[in-house]
């Protein structure tokens, strides 16, 4: 399975991360994203048409939307990842997936205005991207009180790897996760899923040392 | 705060490879600049009042600067060797101090918390002992000596080795480091980080590499020092205060800090103050 991957792309990210958390190995062919913007030359267009990363082939299939890729490798191996055990929980995840076009557009796009200096409207994206958070949180925080971590489930799912990046990566685009604290519960649960991989700017969590117990010796009592 | 004695250095404002006729615009120290590709196919920089700025082109960059530079743009002989391949990675913004931007480069000790399994991982997290000074003649600072242990410290690295460095910062904005190479055992990598000065708190990189690697294709190169370089920006945007202090005041540096000690010493030896913080807090 070739993915067409760009390592300072969230999109690329998301189908990255949902395969290393399943187990499926990816071939990455690296994209010259920035500065070469090859997505917009030939070779990469005839492939996709609208000029856009990640790309996925695998045989004959090749996907261009990186909510399709996700479906794909979860159906693969692990539809519990899929979100869909009851007809309300299948249209909460598409929901989900939708919203996470709109995290693209507002705080991607916010991203690549104050990281890569591409065109845009910052204040505005900024804030499309907050009106957005606020709605992410308070969804995480009615979750919560379900005993939920996750946003569609008690476990993660599709949606949740399509929201991940680009609200990880907010500050890249000067917007503060400061406010939204079941925003940052959430990204550290899944910062803490076996087999989760990092991107530049989200980083592992580094082991806690054990909890220092008291009137260990040297320890005052 | 006035732009002081950095007012006469050199500092990188675009990629020569992208500048055309059509022209861009950036900013320099506060001002508007605008860079445009001349009929004759030299580069031209201007101020928005179209004044006229010095240019020199090097290091596959165009360089200006708002006041009179004295000095030649400082040279890199190494990235001039055959061979080497030349490596544009393109710009990223950081809001930062230009200064802390560098000292951050000159930092060893982060490797295995930042770079985690690439450029350091625990437990080897110890800085060995090295060399640091200040070249009167070139007026430069030179760390020599510095060893890490690296699990990746290439792409054309393949499991761990033990990477030899020096670090030489030839102006206030710019550093080089030279590095082991895994394909020619004997020469020096050239990795460098060229900040251009938007302001005293945000600054655009420019990373550039020289290195000897035939097999890795240029766009993996690419992503590798971007890879890298874009897990500092988020250490980088969060640091306090947000400029560079250079007198002494609640930070204790160690020993492995004796480059950055170098550094703000130079700097604030020549003046050049434009993103520090004099008053200690």
């Amino acid at each position: 399975m070739k993915l067409y991957d760009y390592i300072l792309s969230p999109s690329c990210y998301k189908v990255r991360l949902l395969a290393a958390l399943l187990g499926i190995p990816l071939e990455l062919r690296a994209v010259d994203f920035h500065p070469g913007g090859e997505h917009r030359k030939p070779e990469l267009l005839a492939l996709n048409p609208a000029g856009s990363i990640p790309i996925l082939e695998d045989g004959e299939l090749r996907l261009t939307e990186s909510a399709a890729m996700l479906v794909y490798l979860a159906s693969l191996t692990s539809p519990d990842w899929l979100g869909r055990d009851t007809a309300a929980e299948a249209a909460r995840t598409e929901q989900w997936l939708s919203f996470a076009q709109r995290l693209t557009a507002s705080l991607g796009g916010a991203r690549l205005c104050e990281m890569l200096l591409r065109p845009g409207d910052l204040a505005a994206l900024q804030a499309a991207g907050i009106a957005a958070l606020r709605e992410l949180e308070a969804a995480l925080f009615a979750q919560r009180l379900h005993g939920e971590d996750f946003l569609v489930a008690g476990r993660p799912t599709i949606a949740d790897i399509a929201c991940f990046p680009y609200v990880a990566l907010a500050p890249d685009g000067s917007v503060s996760l400061d406010p939204y604290p079941s925003i940052r519960l959430w990204l550290r649960a899944i910062r803490a899923l076996p087999g989760f991989i990092e991107m530049p700017g989200i980083h592992r969590l580094h082991e806690l040392k054990p909890e220092p117990v008291h009137g260990a010796e040297g320890e005052p009592a | 705060m006035t732009t002081g004695a950095m007012r006469d250095e050199w500092y990188p404002v675009g990629l020569r490879s992208k500048v055309d006729a059509g022209g861009q615009q950036t900013m320099l120290m506060g001002e508007q600049i605008r860079l445009r590709e001349t009929p004759g196919g030299a580069v031209a920089v201007e101020t928005a009042d179209g004044r006229a700025l010095p240019v020199v082109v090097g290091h596959g960059h165009v360089w200006t600067s708002l006041g009179q530079p004295t000095r030649p743009l400082f040279a890199i002989p190494e990235a001039d060797q055959p061979g080497r391949r030349l490596v544009e990675v393109g710009v990223v913004r950081v809001r930062c101090s230009p200064l802390r931007a560098v000292e951050n480069f000159l930092d060893i000790a982060h490797f295995p918390f930042v770079h985690t399994d690439i450029l350091g991982a625990e437990p080897h997290t110890e800085v060995e002992r090295y060399e640091v000074e200040i070249r009167e003649k070139e007026d430069e600072v030179w760390a020599t000596k510095v060893r890490f242990y690296q699990p990746q410290a290439a792409k054309s690295a393949s499991g761990g080795i033990t990477t030899d460095y020096m670090y030489r910062v030839p102006a206030p904005t710019c550093s080089v480091l030279y590095k082991t190479c895994p394909a020619r055992p004997g020469e020096w990598d050239v990795i460098t980080l060229f900040v251009q000065p938007l302001t005293e708190e945000l600054c655009d990189v420019w990373p550039w590499m020289a290195l000897y690697d035939d097999v890795t294709p240029m766009t993996d190169l690419i992503h590798f020092q971007q890879m890298i370089f874009l897990q500092d920006r988020s250490i980088l945007e969060n640091q306090i205060p947000r400029r560079l202090p250079l007198d002494p005041g609640m930070e204790i540096p160690t020993r492995a800090d004796l480059t950055s000690v170098a550094y703000r010493r130079w700097l604030k030896r020549h003046n050049y103050t434009y993103g520090a913080q004099l008053v200690a807090q």
